[in-house]
């Protein structure tokens, strides 16, 4: 076998060391009744150039080559081709968590500089070094306002990702968290203010949100904030799409954000491994799940960076952590670095205005063809948008399909009073041609016989 | 000051050599540099600020502005002050740092696989689709159970899943039960998965072998328990030969058994917790199947489980239909429910089905086989030299103790730090809890004869020197680009970011 570095010979004489007559002794611990004693019924050894090939199969039978208006938690953007040059570099790529500080060193300063991006993107004071993803960072922020505020129920936005709040209840469902739902306003696909009002009570400990929001529209914070903090609860802003950090205003009054940075330069990858980070006010940074990288010197007065305020973690504090997350995202969180540095300050701007752009110019032109027309109005949105079709979702998607289009997301599977209406999403990616082409199939509404 | 130090203008301690003392991305920083290119827009630019409003963002965060060739300088500057499997042994006991396959990040990177979208139509994810079935397939076969879920996102997170399976089944039967047993040597992620499940965690103290005591266990298994959460082997690398016995035990009293796999290194190819009566257990795929730790992520934590389980699983599960074609069923409703958007860390399946691929039976027995070698060839060579605690066999990895170099004040995490100077990671320290000043060594498949020898002889070198020069190991590392650093200034006041100077 290719990955084992020893002769046959070297066995023979590291057993003949240990006083193990044949390799099986070392398992005679096992009971004989619990040995397997046959191979395994998985596929035999392969080449290299044969597991390339299983794959390379594999990847075209997934059908490449389509335009996308794919969105919904899930977003492509161009990836910097330096991101993988750099993560792939085994010192990155085949290191562990950075206990060791003294030899962790690379790691913990990329960590210390995504914590500080992070924090100045989304206006908050501090990050962690990363969560799962967006849905479970979400959970745990819940959490989270449960442990600082002492109270045990939760306000949820239905226009916070459906898989988010799903992740959400199966959390909620064991740590006695009732959660209530508040719906959104029929014309703007903002949550609804007067209810989230009404909803939230001296016994909130947080207001969950999402924006933009799951329909991409951009929720009003400052006056979901005020709401929220009436009643002394937490308000959590959760972001699916962090390109928009760059052009939309941060959610400065939130307490907590919970981000998915998958945007930030991180491949689809059929939905994973993606990036989460929590960012917060500094009065909860002690009540924060997840590992942080703090500065400090060493014996010599010399810069370093170390692993800190380990106490709120399962390894030391066992079932009174802040959380049971060991193993985080930490080289996504790295590629995400890597991204932000390459677009910088300006370019992170710039980037958004394409997304803004092409999302204008996608939903102008989709909407305008007959039959269609933009389900939502009257509030800003980012690169998604929501249309009603007076065909069937499933009548024109397999047009877009013959035409190597793969169209929005059909959200009657989510909010069943949204018949015929679709999710979409116009990155910096998409071009004007693909967009005119989705109108044209979208247009070509077959006669009636 | 030594003359080999010079001061830069904040007084900040820097070292001569540009490559060791890189700043932060922040201070390298100068307006007006660049390091991407926009193609031409191809649609009508818009006003952002009329466009958004309120909601427009009026001041830019302070990311840096480089150049790209100062980008990849900074970043493989800062990858030359890391430690990784690519340099060395790397024996972090209960980390399993074997060897990652390259070929596994050519394939994950394949056009078709790394680009699709995870809502795009199941017709045009077949591929995709073939590849988690292929690999839920093995690992079913690999663990011996009947089901299995890919989406936990790690180990944490499958031990969570694994325990709401456990509730669901019992909130199946008519009482969810109150408490998890998890024995002293546990991994601390154990009682925070139990806990976060809303369970109490009752500690099972191990026996004078280590192990899982019979009677002990028998006094506190009750009505009222959900689960044993056992590591098999231990976090000692020792397997549990009364295992069928522990699983009788807790299946007398309808109580089940969950095993943390993080172990299974030690397992595949030689026996399988399917057939010695767990009932639920959890994968790492970062450590038994070779993907990356990538510094501490992402991982993978697939939770397999018998049939009367199954129903439980969370939602979606991978179905085929009549005429072959996958897809995802979302109709499930004896689910626990999500536990993660979409369907887990897929680019981590990818790059374990690649690894048993490489392998194949034969490959997947012996690497099993040399992993639990090299940690015996190591125990053989050492325990002349450090406190064996426990004298059971050994499996994948070999636990000593300091109690001999503790006599001379020197600790475990004193012989780690030297153990940098001689070219190796140290191996993880003071855990097992029940071990006091644990060294836990796992030196996985990965390592050669050459490799071994070495580690022994600077683990043999150092245990001279704690009889000779102890101060030289209670001052290590001696060889690194820092010193030790002060884990109290940083935990009292925290600096958890760079802040731009006004």
């Amino acid at each position: 076998m290719r990955y084992l570095p020893k002769s046959p010979i070297e066995r023979e004489q590291m057993l003949a060391e240990i006083g193990a007559p044949t390799i099986d002794d070392l398992f005679a611990v096992i009971p004989a009744e619990h040995r397997l004693n046959r191979d395994l019924d998985v596929p035999r050894q392969h080449a290299e150039s044969e597991i390339i090939d299983y794959f390379r199969a594999a990847g075209k039978k997934n059908s490449t080559g389509f335009a996308s208006f794919l969105g919904a938690g899930a977003y492509r953007h161009y990836r910097p081709v330096i991101i993988d040059s750099l993560v792939q570099r085994g010192e990155f790529l085949t290191s562990y968590t950075p206990y060791q500080a003294e030899i962790t060193q690379g790691t913990l300063q990329a960590i210390f500089e995504f914590q500080t991006m992070i924090a100045e993107l989304t206006g908050m004071d501090v990050a962690n070094a990363s969560m799962y993803d967006g849905s479970t960072g979400a959970a745990e922020a819940v959490m989270m306002a449960v442990r600082v505020t002492g109270r045990h129920k939760a306000v949820v936005a239905a226009t916070v990702h459906p898989e988010y709040r799903e992740v959400l209840a199966t959390y909620a469902k064991h740590q006695g968290l009732p959660t209530s739902l508040v719906g959104y306003e029929l014309k703007t696909g903002r949550i609804d203010l007067t209810a989230l009002e009404a909803s939230v009570t001296q016994e909130t400990a947080a207001v969950l949100v999402q924006s933009p929001n799951f329909f991409g529209v951009i929720e009003d914070i400052p006056a979901i904030a005020a709401i929220a903090h009436a009643k002394g609860a937490l308000l959590i802003v959760s972001i699916a799409e962090a390109v928009s950090l760059g052009v939309v205003r941060p959610p400065v009054e939130a307490d907590i954000v919970s981000l998915e940075a998958q945007s930030f330069g991180v491949a689809l990858s059929y939905g994973g491994p993606f990036c989460g980070v929590l960012a917060v006010k500094e009065q909860f940074v002690r009540q924060m799940p997840g590992r942080l990288v703090g500065q400090t010197v060493d014996g010599s007065g010399y810069r370093g960076f170390v692993l800190t305020l380990s106490t709120r973690e399962q390894h030391i504090r066992r079932e009174k952590a802040t959380s049971n997350i060991c193993t985080n995202q930490a080289l996504v969180a790295l590629m995400a670095t890597i991204f932000l540095s390459v677009y910088g300050k300006e370019g992170i701007g710039e980037l958004a205005e394409h997304n803004l752009a092409k999302a204008d110019y996608a939903a102008k032109t989709l909407s305008a063809q007959p039959g269609v027309k933009l389900r939502f109005t009257g509030a800003p949105r980012f690169n998604e948008f929501v249309l009603q079709t007076e065909e069937a979702p499933a009548q024109w998607s397999q047009r877009l399909l013959d035409a190597e289009i793969v169209g929005g997301i059909d959200l009657s599977r989510w909010y069943p009073e949204l018949r015929n209406c679709t999710l979409w999403c116009a990155t910096e990616i998409i071009t004007r041609e693909q967009i005119d082409a989705a109108a044209k199939a979208l247009a070509a509404v077959p006669a009636r016989a | 000051m030594a003359s080999s130090e010079v001061l830069i203008p904040s007084n900040k301690k820097v070292r001569p050599h540009p490559t060791q003392n890189e700043a932060l991305l922040f201070e390298k920083s100068s307006p007006g540099k660049r390091a991407y290119k926009l193609p031409p827009l191809d649609v009508p630019a818009v006003n952002a600020a009329a466009l958004l409003g309120a909601a427009h963002r009026k001041t830019p965060g302070e990311l840096p502005e480089l150049s790209e060739i100062e980008i990849i300088r900074h970043f493989t500057r800062l990858s030359t002050w890391n430690y990784a499997i690519d340099l060395g042994m790397y024996p972090l006991g209960s980390c399993t740092m074997k060897y990652n396959p390259r070929v596994n990040e050519l394939v994950a990177r394949i056009e078709g696989l790394a680009e699709a979208h995870p809502y795009r139509p199941d017709s045009l994810a077949q591929g995709i689709l073939e590849v988690i079935d292929l690999l839920q397939r093995c690992l079913i076969e690999i663990t011996g159970m009947d089901a299995i879920t890919l989406q936990p996102a790690a180990g944490a997170h499958g031990e969570f899943t694994g325990i709401l399976l456990v509730r669901a089944w019992h909130e199946s039967q008519g009482n969810p039960r109150k408490k998890i047993l998890i024995p002293d040597s546990a991994h601390g992620t154990n009682p925070a998965s139990a806990a976060i499940c809303g369970y109490t965690v009752e500690t099972l103290k191990s026996n004078a072998e280590g192990g899982i005591d019979l009677d002990a266990l028998t006094r506190q298994v009750d009505e009222e328990t959900a689960a044993l959460m056992l590591t098999n082997p231990s976090t000692i690398g020792v397997f549990e030969s009364q295992i069928a016995k522990i699983a009788e035990i807790l299946h007398a009293k309808g109580a089940l058994l969950y095993m943390d796999g993080a172990n299974m290194n030690a397992l595949v190819g030689k026996a399988r917790p399917g057939d010695f009566g767990v009932d639920v257990m959890h994968l790492n795929l970062h450590k038994t199947f070779s993907t990356p730790h990538g510094g501490g992520g992402p991982g993978s934590g697939p939770v397999a489980c018998k049939a009367f389980l199954e129903p439980f699983l969370p939602t979606p599960v991978l179905v085929q239909n009549e005429n072959g074609a996958k897809g995802w069923n979302y109709d499930r409703p004896q689910s626990i429910g999500r536990v993660r958007a979409f369907y887990g860390n897929v680019g981590m399946f990818i790059r374990a089905l690649a690894y048993i691929l490489a392998n194949g039976p034969d490959g997947l027995r012996q690497t099993t086989e040399d992993a639990v070698l090299n940690a015996n060839y190591i125990r053989a060579k050492l325990e002349d030299f450090y406190d064996l605690p426990y004298r059971t066999p050994s499996m994948h990895e070999v636990v000593f103790s300091d109690k001999r170099q503790a006599v001379k004040g020197v600790k475990t995490g004193d012989i780690a730090k030297r153990l940098i100077d001689y070219g190796f990671h140290p191996y993880t320290v003071s855990f097992p809890m029940i071990v006091h000043g644990a060294l836990m060594i796992e030196p996985t498949e990965s390592e050669s004869l050459e490799e071994l020898d070495l580690f022994i002889d600077a683990m043999q070198a150092i245990a001279r020197e704690v009889d000779e020069t102890p101060e030289l190991v209670k001052t290590a590392p001696h060889s690194t680009r820092v010193s030790r650093l002060d884990e109290v200034q940083a935990a009292r006041k925290p600096i958890l970011r760079w802040r731009p100077t006004k």
